[in-house]
């Protein structure tokens, strides 16, 4: 039979078919016997201190069984541990975040109680019945004035500024001094609600006899959740099951320990019974981390060629009331990409972390990175629009040669291998963009805008070195050769959407020369899985599918010491061919790793001093971080009369590495463009100045929809990384990171003939009609 | 969905229906589709004691058309609209909002009559039923009575309807040469402008126009002036179209809201009434 490789082919995703037919098994699937359900008591104020908190009225309800307030967790109960933040920042406020608020609420949304009843009606229903008692306080919402508060969040700290973190390189005085053009500009980076389809689920139980909690979550780190249990419960660690069962979307949302996960564990310790939460989507809204919000001050200098002297920068991040689990570490991951894939050699930067009454934000797909992308994306832009370049040619003058890598950088990071300027050639090549440009001047005579955007982006991801981490940044794979030859993979990531259960398999059929179907991969258990990181930073392959090709080269040197015993040969002479171990230069005789599983499972013939049995576990620890890299174009026509934006074309050129299964990738990529796009166009969480969430509902919160976006044009070039054995770099958040700077980019060179030189997003119509209406307010020009 | 608790009943006929309406007070309302009433009912921000569903009454989900008098059943779906080539012929205004009225699932439980008695401002019904000139069949307490369109929609959430009516049918004349164009809220996908033009036209002329206007003020309005000043108006000169569309929510109050300020929405109004009108004049050019 002849090798058909499976690495590099457009498998349909396993994964597929439970999901379209409704198989498949959600957290809010799993029913257990006895079950109750959880409410919880949310705060209507953005910031109040707490009277008192009645649950007498709830408690009098025929169907509740139990009822607790954030006082009886913290007094009665003891449980006074904070929830985790993962960060390595010396100076770092980390005011007290408990599990339920006792004494002040400092966001809308803020939990204060639980109530427990034998239907999730019931719960409801008591729920309302709870009578809290708020004192109103001081609200501040806008990052810019909490920074120079009062009011403060938290009165103790006697500042809203959690952080400043400065970051200098180069002579940066000097480049401002000698620049031909100096372009200031601030630039707002709007707050997202991630909108997961599935949003938090949770549903726990206690064995009494066992003394064991098993928690299902809707989570991307069951691991690192059972850690944190483990801490903020006080329960031994090995007395903790989490289960992450399917789930439905994280984009980061659930890379996270949220307060109702710990509370509905305890609770379900306190009752002996299984207690399920499935929160609302309005709750989803409010209590679900929040995504970018940073207010980001520019200062480029240039020479008249084009050629980017030196970047002032000053990031404000939004925070939120807490720190969730790596909210301060977000707007840092900006600095550190604050220069793109450019040659700037002189920085002086800083970031500022403040707390505000809003949620908390954290890691949403991209995390930091795109909100660096978009204002350096946009920069180069202005520089070119402003000494009347071409924006390609601006950026062709700026980029990092492909001969320089691997390529420090003033940030202190080191980009692993790139060629930003094949690829966009490519692009510029695909779209005709000599063309479009000729086409867009003439349509502007006839008196249509025709915008064009380019975004050449890099990112970072593969998270992470364990150095460069909050928490270890390596990962595990498991491969046992069952008897009868079937493979069984458990990975430490957590693949909550992204198609490892079919790529995994795919690169263990090709190694271990087995048909695909004999490969099945096991994920999110704690309890069947050894200790894994979990998914999220685009690490699920970079890092998950390095530690399984490390296990794989532990199983094949083993089935080839088996198999050299068996033919009384020397290792050295045999080699793995096709998935077969073979002697070298001899093709008569094979054998299958199937056939080398049973010997060593029968365990009479092997090597002496050789253990039984072939498995493996192997982890791997990164090197480096990955830098996949891309052009997007955009091309836009804005309509005059209404200010709505048609997009008429997207083309993504990405370099993630060699593909393992390009289908897969081109659906990370689609979802990606597909919310990147939306930050651009739609999307935009809005609190009043009353810390009020404006945009609670999908009715007013526009997550976009199939026939808002156009047809996604998509090619690659490959440049392998080095960093790890597959040679690959990660591909879950690149379309976001690419897609919101092309897009912008393209509905503001379309307004070019109008002087605009910025507008912050979202670009709502009205914006854009206003702006080519002669408005001052919102529009640089 | 975790709604207050609720009781349920079914009514068999219309007859019955307003009896339970008058057996249940004020705390009943009745449930058709229920695509705005449920949504409403899971945000806990409509707390009714008792549903009254009339879905199951028969002879209520019918599109009849008589000579040039169209009659619709009250618990016709919008994707059945959606889906009538005599309704498409006949008055294309009311065919264009049935298609882009919510998402599949939306039309194909939602009904006219329920979307009309919601009343919401924001809804692409009443601007069509409103050019259309329509007469609403309603079943009350003391007996059936009609009210025309202009009378039916008075403000935001509020129609003719008592407490104990039901609304059973609308009825309007044919309107070839008319149509529906909405300016869709990225998220809800109501309209923040939607526009409904029926023209009677005299060749390339318009002899007389009705224009009516949703989703700008508390409710759908006529766009009395702009009507006048259509009349007489060369459909081809498309400045001359504009022209007479400026000033369309002149007689509205117009509404702001994150998504867009009380003065856009009015100036979006005029580009949008003015577009309604170029799509239903060139209706009658492809239908001849």
């Amino acid at each position: 039979m002849a090798f058909t490789a499976m690495v590099g082919a457009r498998i349909r995703r396993r994964e597929d078919p439970r999901l379209i037919t409704g198989r498949a098994t959600y957290t809010d699937d799993v029913r257990l016997v006895g079950t109750v359900y959880a409410a919880f008591v949310r705060s209507p104020y953005a910031h109040a201190k707490i009277r008192s908190v009645d649950l007498g009225p709830a408690l009098a309800h025929p169907a509740v069984v139990a009822a607790y307030s954030g006082h009886d967790l913290h007094h009665a109960h003891g449980l006074k541990t904070s929830l985790p933040v993962a960060h390595k920042m010396p100076d770092l406020l980390t005011p007290p975040h408990y599990l339920l608020a006792f004494d002040e609420v400092r966001v809308v949304g803020e939990a204060v109680a639980i109530v427990i009843a034998k239907t999730q009606y019931a719960a409801r229903d008591a729920a309302e019945l709870v009578e809290v008692a708020y004192d109103e306080l001081p609200v501040v919402v806008d990052p810019l004035l909490a920074m120079v508060g009062p009011p403060y969040v938290h009165e103790s700290l006697g500042t809203n500024v959690a952080f400043r973190m400065p970051l200098r390189a180069g002579d940066p005085d000097r480049a401002f001094a000698e620049a031909d053009e100096i372009i200031k500009q601030r630039i707002v980076n709007q707050r997202l609600a991630p909108v997961p389809i599935e949003p938090r689920s949770m549903i726990s139980s206690w064995d009494e006899g066992m003394q064991q909690l098993t928690l299902y979550s809707a989570t991307q780190i069951p691991h690192l959740l059972r850690t944190q249990l483990s801490i903020v419960l006080g329960l031994p660690e090995n007395h903790i099951r989490t289960i992450a069962p399917e789930v439905g979307g994280g984009f980061g949302a659930k890379l996270n320990v949220y307060a109702e996960e710990a509370v509905i564990g305890w609770a379900s310790m306190q009752l002996e019974r299984p207690v399920k939460y499935v929160e609302t989507r309005s709750e989803c809204f409010q209590a679900m981390i929040h995504g970018r919000d940073q207010v980001d001050d520019l200062e480029i200098a240039c020479t008249k060629d084009g050629t980017i002297t030196g970047l002032r920068l000053r990031i404000v991040g939004n925070l939120g009331a807490y720190h969730q689990l790596l909210t301060p570490v977000v707007p840092t991951l900006t600095l550190l990409m604050a220069l793109g894939c450019y040659r700037i050699a002189n920085l002086d930067a800083e970031v500022v972390g403040v707390f505000t009454n809003t949620m908390s934000t954290d890691a949403y797909r991209g995390a930091g990175r795109p909100e660096a992308t978009f204002f350096i994306e946009r920069a180069i832009d202005m520089v070119a629009q402003r000494l009347g370049l071409d924006p390609v040619e601006v950026r062709r003058k700026n980029f990092i040669a492909s001969t320089s890598f691997p390529h420090t950088m003033p940030t202190g990071l080191t980009y692993d291998s790139g060629d930003y300027e094949t690829t966009m050639d490519k692009a510029l090549k695909i779209v005709d963009y000599a063309g479009l440009r000729a086409r867009q001047a003439a349509l502007r005579k006839e008196g249509r805008y025709l915008g064009i955007g380019l975004s050449t982006y890099v990112e970072v991801c593969g998270m992470g070195p364990s150095a460069a981490m909050a928490a270890g940044g390596w990962d595990s794979a498991t491969i046992r050769i069952e008897p009868t030859g079937s493979i069984t993979v458990l990975t430490g990531i957590s693949p909550h959407g992204q198609g490892q259960e079919t790529t995994f398999a795919q690169i263990v059929a090709d190694e271990l020369g087995v048909p695909i179907d004999h490969v099945s991969i096991i994920h999110g258990d704690t309890d069947k899985v050894q200790y894994g990181i979990g998914t999220f930073g685009s690490r699920g392959t970079a890092v998950g599918g390095a530690a399984l090709k490390l296990a794989i080269e532990t199983i094949q040197a083993k089935a080839i010491t088996i198999a050299a015993h068996q033919w009384e040969a020397n290792p050295d002479d045999l080699e793995y061919r096709e998935g077969k171990i073979g002697v070298k230069g001899d093709p008569s005789k094979s054998m299958t790793t199937a056939e080398a599983g049973f010997l060593a499972f029968m365990g009479d013939h092997l090597p002496p001093g050789l253990e039984p049995g072939l498995d493996a576990t192997r982890r791997f620890e990164p090197p480096n971080f990955v830098f996949p890299f891309g052009t997007h174009v955009c091309v836009v026509e804005v309509d005059a009369r209404t200010g709505e934006v048609k997009v008429e074309k997207y083309l993504a050129v990405d370099d993630c590495g060699p593909l393992i299964n390009p289908m897969i990738v081109e659906g990370q990529v689609h979802g990606g463009i597909a919310q990147g796009m939306a930050q651009a166009l739609f999307e935009e969480v809005v609190y009043d100045e009353r810390g009020q969430l404006i945009t609670g509902t999908l009715m007013d919160y526009a997550i976009p929809h199939a026939e808002q976006l156009p047809h996604f044009q998509l090619d690659h070039t490959v440049t392998p990384t080095t960093v790890n054995p597959l040679g690959i770099k990660g591909v879950g958040e690149a379309g976001t990171i690419g897609s919101t700077p092309a897009v912008v980019n393209a509905v503001i060179d379309a307004l070019a003939p109008f002087g605009v030189v910025h507008i912050d997003m979202p670009l709502r119509p009205e914006k854009l009609w206003s702006a080519m209406h002669g408005a001052s307010n919102g529009v640089t020009r | 969905m975790i709604p207050v608790a609720f009781d349920y009943v079914r009514a068999t006929s219309v007859d019955d229906a307003v009896r339970l309406l008058r057996e249940h007070g004020d705390d009943a309302k009745l449930l058709a589709g229920g695509h705005s009433l449920i949504p409403m009912m899971k945000l806990r921000l409509a707390t009714p004691a008792t549903l009254i569903d009339i879905s199951g009454i028969p002879q209520l989900n019918t599109v009849a058309v008589n000579g040039g008098r169209i009659t619709i059943g009250a618990l016709t779906t919008h994707a059945a609209l959606a889906a009538s080539d005599a309704l498409r012929a006949s008055a294309p205004v009311l065919w264009d909002a049935a298609n882009q009225l919510g998402d599949p699932q939306v039309r194909n439980r939602g009904t006219i009559g329920g979307a009309s008695a919601h009343g919401d401002p924001a809804a692409d019904y009443p601007a069509a039923l409103l050019a259309l000139d329509a007469t609403f069949t309603i079943a009350g307490a003391g007996g059936e009575r009609q009210i025309g369109a202009g009378d039916f929609f008075r403000g935001m959430f509020e129609t003719a309807l008592a407490s104990t009516d039901v609304l059973t049918a609308i009825a309007f004349d044919a309107a070839p040469a008319s149509a529906y164009v909405k300016f869709h809220h990225p998220a809800s996908h109501y309209a923040v402008v939607g526009a409904a033009a029926v023209l009677t036209m005299n060749g390339g002329t318009i002899g007389a126009a009705r224009i009516a206007l949703s989703g700008i003020g508390d409710a759908a309005f006529r766009a009395g002036s702009v009507e006048s000043a259509l009349t007489q108006v060369d459909t081809a000169d498309s400045a001359a179209v504009r022209a007479a569309c400026a000033g369309a929510a002149a007689g509205s109050e117009a509404r702001s809201d994150t998504f867009a300020s009380g003065a856009y929405r009015a100036a979006m109004a005029d580009v949008f009434a003015a577009r309604a009108v170029a799509l239903a004049a060139g209706r009658t050019k492809t239908r001849r």
